[in-house]
């Protein structure tokens, strides 16, 4: 079945209507504020988890707005902030070469061992 | 070489596997989501400005408050949907720039005034009924980025139906002058509420290929005749009428049958004749104008403290 189908999200009206289809994604604009990214610690004891991502024009209003942004109903306890050009990341190209020395090691998993049945709590 | 990345990446959709920033992803799915997102985010930037235009004449402190922090909601998920645009190589100030010139559209709703306070009832209820239903198969999106703003933005959404729906009851309840001004602002906005969902499904050019991605989950008619179903029951509770002559049930279907939607009004406001048009594109504009010397500002401050810290160093 190939029924056509046109969905149109929330202010999207489709590139046939002059929806912003001809984007060019070069960067020119040196004036914006730079990119932080944002971590939050939910709880006491949790660690800081990413959250997003946000303009600042330095770290004391990455934080603020942070606040703002992205803990409007209580989600945090702590707050990081750290811009987004200082974070490195492994290249998703490489993931099965990076990943690889773990593939085959089974036996560092506790499920890989036999034990009899009437061993208990271990 | 291409094909085969094309078809890596089409096995990991089929697989439900999340598409990540850094991945490798055909032109067109960039194109496509940069978009989608960026007038997702427009429209709850613009969004703002029919119910800010309430916030000083909102009825009550308590109503108020309501207001302002949905208000605010509504700009934080902007912000998170710009910035899962972003990750896909763009940048805030270039997606402002297509708003600003009209390049870049947002949902056509927002074109239409807010007359009275009933307005901010029915706006919470149908509008935002009818965003929350589109958007909640956004939040399994193949692109993770969008999917994760999407979980954010409609956990906090449900409140902003709820919270309308209760201003409408409580009109409900009101005097005959009251219930005038509900019933009156149900009817300005029933038709439109329709509209956002888009055409109807048989008269769409365009492809199957946002469905292939999975960008899309559910048909325009699907999700309007779903939203039709609930609103035809939740009318009654307020004991208003919806304006169509031509709603019933249909036994037969197991849902409601409703009348003709005039989709040349639709694409009129689309293309920027709506009652609204200029008025919240001119306001948008003059934010960011006026707004510019506190940005250039905030900037030079966070390089002279910058220079000054290595100087001291």
């Amino acid at each position: 079945m190939s029924f056509q189908i046109n969905k149109l999200y929330y202010g999207d009206y489709g590139e046939s209507k002059n929806g912003a289809a001809d984007i060019s994604t070069t960067q020119q604009n040196i004036a914006e504020w730079p990119l932080w990214e944002v971590f939050i610690r939910s709880k006491q004891g949790l660690d800081h988890k990413h959250a997003g991502s946000l303009h600042a024009a330095d770290a004391a209003m990455a934080i603020e707005n942070a606040r703002d942004v992205y803990t409007r109903r209580m989600e945090g306890v702590s707050l990081w902030v750290v811009e987004s050009k200082y974070i490195h990341a492994s290249n998703p190209d490489e993931a099965g070469s990076l990943y690889d020395p773990a593939n085959d090691k089974a036996y560092r998993h506790p499920t890989f061992y036999d034990l009899p049945e009437e061993v208990k709590y271990m | 070489m291409e094909q085969a990345f094309e078809q890596i990446f089409q096995d990991k959709i089929d697989r439900e596997v999340r598409i990540e920033p850094k991945d490798w992803m055909p032109e067109k799915y960039r194109q496509t989501l940069i978009r989608q997102i960026s007038q997702h985010a427009h429209s709850e930037i613009i969004g703002m400005l029919p119910e800010g235009n309430w916030i000083t004449r909102a009825p009550s402190l308590r109503r108020k408050a309501i207001l302002i922090a949905k208000v605010q909601d509504e700009a934080g998920h902007g912000l998170y949907l710009y910035s899962a645009a972003e990750t896909l190589g763009i940048s805030r100030d270039q997606m402002y720039d297509q708003l600003h010139t009209g390049k870049a559209k947002y949902s056509s709703i927002f074109n239409y005034p807010t007359l009275s306070w009933a307005d901010m009832g029915v706006v919470g209820w149908l509008v935002d009924g009818a965003a929350i239903m589109n958007q909640v198969p956004l939040c399994r999106s193949s692109f993770g980025p969008y999917a994760r703003a999407m979980v954010r933005v409609c956990k906090e959404e449900s409140f902003h139906q709820r919270q309308g729906f209760e201003i409408l009851y409580v009109l409900s309840k009101g005097t005959e002058a009251q219930r005038k001004m509900a019933q009156d602002a149900i009817n300005r906005w029933w038709w439109p509420s329709l509209m956002m969902f888009g055409p109807k499904d048989d008269e769409s050019p365009n492809s199957i290929q946002s469905m292939k991605w999975k960008i899309k989950r559910f048909s325009n008619d699907e999700l309007r005749q779903k939203f039709v179903d609930v609103c035809a029951e939740q009318v009654k509770v307020l004991g208003f009428t919806l304006p169509d002559k031509d709603l019933k049930w249909n036994e037969e279907r197991g849902h409601y049958d409703f009348g003709p939607i005039n989709w040349d009004e639709f694409w009129q406001v689309v293309q920027g004749n709506g009652p609204c048009n200029k008025e919240r594109l001119d306001a948008r504009k003059k934010a960011w104008e006026e707004g510019a010397w506190v940005r250039d500002a905030a900037l030079a401050y966070a390089n002279k403290k910058a220079k000054q810290k290595q100087v001291a160093a």
